[in-house]
């Protein structure tokens, strides 16, 4: 915990060291163009469905204060998933992010011996800073740096599978670029991470109790201004003995309904998760931004 | 005097058209078109040549002009005159047979307090009058992809 208030203390430094002109103008609102924000990926912060792009919640630009807001549903085969989440987006810059994530268990929790329905719960906190560059317009594609500090509700259980910590943080950087002349979106992230399946079995276990180096990728391939599809990557740690943890991949389809809403369904492979292979299903998203 | 008259006359001429307002004087260069121009003719065709590229300026100017949010930035600029140089600016740009002949990008946008959010609104303005003159969205962002470096010059700095 004391790590991320330091790294929370960090992101809010930087953006202290943005240009006094530009924090002098008046704020005013609306600004990004039509899906330059991203959906909200499982964790809160803004980017694809599985992994962070370096783009800042919200509508708004330099000039603005803007808001985020989800609801996500995943339907695998033997689990249901659903998080809901809020983000704040300062001038473009600075992003926190707030999740709560529930994950349940259905039959899979009587054969886990932890009873029908069973769900694990986590809540995440995410600040991220864009430190250069422009999505969309400059030379330089986006970069951002960011951490997600977890903490899952279910510590007891988690150390009984074999998890060390019930609580986390993991590091992040990430680089965006939409390649207009290709209408290519390219976003690349590494992770720093102990976390297993998210955090949702705990942090670190048997296998491995240290940070490892995770790679995801976004490629998405806009349509029109409303609309986009693309695929996903996220390479995942391997740290409990008993439960191996895939590498997760999606395709999706992401619709801007209005300047507002934007609508996403994939399809995703999550792998084995909690001992039970084959996860497949459906990902489904509304997000709202202001 | 009728001698000065013309000396001045034909200083000015490649800086505005009749029916412009005066600009000060400043030299005609392709490059202050601030893009070099696709090659081949498939952005000139997918933009309806000319032609099209002349609707679509008169869109996208009317439009700005109008914008509840824009508005006021064009509200005092010369019409008649951002309408030639932008057709001449896309035409060139677009390989579609023009040559520039208007002022470089900062020059043009000194002091004109354009914020992000205004240039976003700008691309979505052209957005809409190259949707409603048909042109493919591929084809459309590799036109803005020619445009997008320019922010840098236009915003207000």
């Amino acid at each position: 915990m004391k790590i991320a208030a330091l790294a929370l203390a960090t992101t809010f430094a930087f953006t202290l060291f943005a240009p006094a002109d530009a924090l002098a103008r008046p704020l005013r609102n609306g600004g990004k163009l039509l899906l330059t924000n991203g959906i909200s990926s499982l964790e809160g912060a803004s980017g694809g469905g599985l992994t962070p792009w370096a783009v800042i919640a919200g509508n708004e630009t330099s000039d603005g204060i803007g808001l985020s807001g989800h609801g996500t549903l995943v339907e695998v085969e033997d689990y249901d998933y659903q998080s809901a989440g809020v983000a704040i987006g300062i001038r473009d810059r600075l992003e926190i992010s707030y999740a709560h994530q529930n994950f349940n268990t259905n039959d899979i929790g009587v054969a886990l011996g932890l009873g029908k329905d069973y769900a694990f719960s986590q809540d995440v906190i995410g600040a991220k800073v864009r430190l250069a560059g422009d999505l969309v317009y400059d030379r330089m594609p986006a970069v951002a740096v960011g951490v997600q500090y977890k903490k899952n509700n279910n510590g007891a259980i988690v150390r009984a599978v074999g998890a060390k910590d019930d609580e986390g943080v993991d590091y992040y950087a990430s680089v965006s670029r939409l390649f207009l002349s290709r209408s290519i979106l390219l976003s690349g992230t590494v992770r720093l991470t102990k976390a297993n399946q998210l955090g949702i079995l705990g942090f670190g276990g048997d296998k491995k109790d240290a940070y490892g180096v995770q790679f995801e990728g976004s490629a998405a391939w806009q349509l029109s201004r409303r609309f986009a599809v693309g695929g996903e990557f996220r390479s995942k740690p391997d740290n409990l003995g008993i439960a191996r943890e895939d590498d997760w991949f999606d395709a999706f389809a992401a619709y801007a309904l209005n300047r507002h809403l934007t609508a996403t369904i994939a399809y995703a492979d999550l792998g084995s998760i909690a001992t039970v292979k084959g996860q497949r299903g459906l990902f489904l998203q509304l997000q709202a931004a202001f | 005097m009728s001698i000065f008259l013309s000396l001045l006359l034909l200083q000015a001429a490649p800086h505005a058209m009749p029916g412009e307002e005066a600009v000060d004087p400043y030299t005609v260069d392709d490059r202050n078109a601030g893009a070099t121009p696709f090659t081949g003719t498939g952005m000139a065709d997918a933009f309806h040549g000319q032609e099209g590229i002349r609707r679509i300026v008169a869109h996208f100017v009317e439009g700005n002009f109008a914008d509840p949010v824009i508005g006021e930035i064009f509200a005092n600029q010369d019409k008649v005159r951002l309408k030639r140089v932008l057709f001449e600016q896309f035409c060139y740009i677009l390989n579609a047979g023009c040559s520039y002949t208007g002022r470089d990008m900062a020059s043009a946008h000194k002091d004109m307090g354009i914020q992000k959010a205004d240039m976003n609104r700008l691309v979505e303005r052209l957005q809409a009058a190259m949707a409603a003159e048909g042109v493919d969205f591929q084809a459309q962002n590799r036109f803005l992809s020619k445009l997008a470096p320019m922010r840098r010059d236009v915003l207000q700095k």
